[in-house]
């Protein structure tokens, strides 16, 4: 098969690092060949981030170019704008539908845009969700991109318990019950 | 069949030190380059490995433990292997006994670097040869390949990598760790003190050893000829290789993994073979200037930039000439990276402003109090820059010039190189104010431990040198702690500090706000107490944005209850309203 290329867009700071591993976990489970590209340092720190996740029968390349993503799992509105361009034809795009704020916006030098989902609905294959407010009420607004991974995974050829068993060797021990009952939130939904 | 499993790039560097019998490793954080030495922490019953306050400190340790016998390496970003250029330069000369390797990170694209620099170009003037992983895997095997050729040829080696090489993961085969015995010392200082006499017969020494490493060059198995159809022939080596493979699978490829010295016998029988020869290399083009030296006809730079990261697409459209159609990227606002919501950096920033002060800056997260709305940030250069740049200031201009001017610094920045920095200002009778951040940490790579945290890398405790203590050792009679979110306090102790025609030092002391792994306080803002001033934006909080009515919100996913807000609000509108825990 011809590599499946996903990416993880989001703002430094959300997980999209966790959730990558959990991919990759999830990919190598599944007796494919993988690489994972991540982001650390400067721009962890409240920039934008994105993480490549790319597995197959071999892959080469450890990113996913433009054009050629499957899946883009977005942790943020205005991160699920800047690449929407990286989508395949057909590509699925899975955006929190929440709002943080960059710099430029907060001081006022740029405005946030408006209509952003419909924008992206109207030349994409869209699911949002609100996984922040889902979290919140889960107790725990930090694991509000389990609850996202769990509306990717209604896209994504993996049992349930293929990532429920990589959830459980990624993620802390203590925090194994409710990333697993965050990803159930979003699987339903 | 052995276990396969998945690695970073700095992960398996680890496993492959592990498994070629490392016994000592020594490193300064440096993204991409951090994490090597934080995966070694498991395998410490085999390896120590520990934090140096600087690079030079760090690769000195690695040739000493060299010079024992044991197989030695030391990791550092790119610039920080100009801190180490002193002893890279003579080890050179010298090289080992048991094997050594500095792992240098480049960072094409600058993902975290005031630079660009190519590390190939450094260790082609330090004579030093070089190995270039292009994926986990080979990053691991390599690793081990360095030591046993290091050892060979009596040479210190360079494993190069860059950041998308470190943080990609890919998959891996793990070995046993290989006990190697340690080399006999001997005593001999015609090759280990380099003196002009001796330095002299090694310099012909080494000149020698490169010829033959040269030669050897051209049969390693880490050189690799991949034949396939003969109209276009690349040479590339690291991750660029992985973009070859995507974007001209049927194309033949010299793959590199030793970048230096190169092959060249091996190079003009590849030429000779193909119709169009190209050279992938992403930085400098330190490969294709040698390689057309010697007459060979191949295009590089000629269609590729000297720039950032290559990838597949690049090369389709560079070198197959494809028409790609790609969707534009939308209009969308840039998300610079700032100082997470309760950084205590932020709060002294805020008071800087305040003073309308500038500050030469130094390398770490409060590098970010340069951009707007802080911008208090005039300079930044390289680790410990701040101290001396602001020392060659008032030498220019004199003592008043720079009463409205703060070095500013990090204690683990300080602690790297800064320290030489103070020691002018005292020795050569400066007035400047130097604010040392203190947060308890190396922040930006990641919250590693340095040598005033109290704590080495292998988690033992220890003494944690006192930075004040020091300070009033060298000499300075106005050392000052303040508590960085006593902004009254901030405010006055600056303008005191400043004024003095002595050297000052303020500290100020507050823990990164990510090393606190507790619950935090939140704090809400009341829509009808506020009077829409602005005060609370002005240090530009992250968590705190303005409703629609001008009215302010804080962002409770990411209040992290510093309370500086709170403290800038005259009217009561922000409150705590959950205590921590």
């Amino acid at each position: 098969m011809a590599a499946k290329n996903i990416m993880i867009v989001g703002v430094g700071g959300q997980g999209t690092l966790l959730t990558s591993r959990i991919l990759g976990g999830l990919t190598i489970a599944g007796g494919y060949d993988v690489k994972l590209s991540e982001v650390h340092g400067m721009a962890q720190r409240g920039g934008s981030v994105v993480t490549f996740v790319r597995y197959g029968e071999k892959v080469a390349e450890p990113i996913v170019e433009e054009g050629q993503a499957d899946v883009i799992i977005a942790f943020e509105r205005l991160e699920a704008l800047r690449y929407a361009h990286f989508l395949k034809k057909d590509g699925v795009l899975i955006i929190n539908d929440w709002r943080i704020d960059p710099m430029p916006v907060v001081i006022g030098v740029a405005e946030y845009p408006q209509g952003i989902i419909e924008k992206l609905e109207k030349e994409h294959k869209v699911y949002k969700v609100n996984a922040t407010e889902e979290s919140k009420k889960l107790g725990n607004p930090k694991v509000f991109n389990l609850i996202v991974l769990g509306v990717a995974a209604q896209h994504m050829d993996f049992t349930k318990e293929q990532w429920y068993d990589v959830i459980e060797k990624t993620v802390p021990p203590k925090t194994i019950e409710i990333n697993k009952k965050a990803f159930d939130v979003g699987y339903h939904l | 069949m052995a276990e396969k499993v998945i690695m970073l790039g700095n992960e398996a560097i680890a496993r492959g030190a592990y498994e070629a019998g490392v016994k000592v490793s020594s490193a300064y954080p440096g993204t991409p380059s951090t994490e090597i030495s934080e995966y070694l922490v498991q395998y410490k019953e085999d390896v120590y490995e520990e934090w140096a306050p600087n690079e030079k400190v760090a690769a000195e340790v690695a040739v000493g433990a060299s010079i024992s016998g044991v197989r030695a390496m030391a990791c550092m970003k790119h610039v920080g292997l100009n801190v180490a250029a002193d002893p890279l330069y003579s080890v050179s000369y010298m090289g080992v006994n048991g094997g050594l390797v500095l792992v240098v990170a480049d960072d094409p694209g600058l993902y975290s670097s005031q630079n660009e620099q190519d590390t190939r170009m450094v260790a082609r003037a330090a004579q030093i040869p070089v190995i270039e992983p292009s994926d986990s895997a080979e990053a691991k095997d390599f690793f081990k390949t360095a030591f046993e050729l290091s050892e060979k040829y009596d040479r210190p080696f360079i494993f190069r990598t860059t950041t998308r090489l470190a943080h990609s993961q890919g998959l891996v085969e793990l070995k046993e760790r290989e006990e190697v015995e340690d080399k006999p010392y001997k005593k001999q200082i015609q090759k280990n003190v380099m003196m002009p006499g001796n330095a002299k017969l090694r310099h012909i020494e080494i000149e020698k050893r490169n010829l033959e490493l040269a030669e050897a060059a051209n049969t390693l198995s880490i050189n690799k000829v991949e034949m396939n159809d003969t109209k276009i022939g690349v040479i590339t080596s690291g991750i660029p290789y992985q973009y070859v493979k995507e974007a001209l699978p049927q194309a033949s490829v010299l793959k590199l993994g030793m970048v230096n010295p190169l092959p060249r016998k091996l190079i003009e029988e590849f030429a000779a073979k193909v119709e169009t020869l190209y050279i992938v290399e992403e930085l400098d083009p330190v490969i294709e200037e040698q390689v057309k030296a010697w007459g060979i006809q191949a295009i590089g730079k000629e269609i590729f930039t000297v720039q950032g990261e290559y990838s597949a697409n690049m090369l389709r459209k560079g070198i197959l000439k494809e028409e790609l159609v790609l969707e534009q990227p939308a209009a969308a606002p840039g998300r610079p990276p700032i100082l997470c919501p309760g950084c205590p950096h932020r709060s002294a920033f805020y008071v800087l402003k305040k003073l309308n002060m500038h500050a030469a800056g130094d390398i770490g997260c409060y590098t970010l109090g340069a951009v707007p709305p802080l911008g208090v940030i005039d300079t930044t250069m390289c680790m410990g820059s701040s101290i001396s740049t602001l020392h060659g200031m008032e030498k220019a201009k004199g003592k008043e010039y720079i009463k409205n001017w703060v070095a500013v610094i990090g204690d683990s920045t300080f602690l790297h190189t800064g320290i030489n920095s103070l020691m002018n200002m005292v020795y050569n009778k400066a007035t400047g104010t130097v604010m040392i951040l203190d947060n308890s940490t190396t922040g930006m790579t990641g919250h590693q431990d340095h040598a005033a945290t109290g704590k080495t890398l292998q988690g033992d405790i220890t003494y944690a040198i006192d930075i004040a203590g020091l300070c009033r050792a060298m000499g300075i009679k106005n050392v000052v702690e303040v508590n960085v979110f006593d902004l009254t306090l901030l405010e006055k102790t600056i303008k005191e500090e400043v004024a003095k025609d002595e050297v000052s030092v303020i500290i100020t002391k507050s823990p990164c706000v990510l090393l606190d792994k507790s619950k935090k306080p939140l704090y809400v803002a009341h829509e009808e107490k506020c009077k829409k001033c602005g005060m609370c934006m002005k240090p530009g909080c992250p968590a705190m944005t303005k409703n629609a009515d001008g009215t302010i919100h804080i962002d409770d996913t990411m209040c992290t209850g510093c309370g500086l807000c709170e403290s800038l609000c005259k009217f009561g509108a922000i409150e705590l309203v959950k205590a921590g825990e």
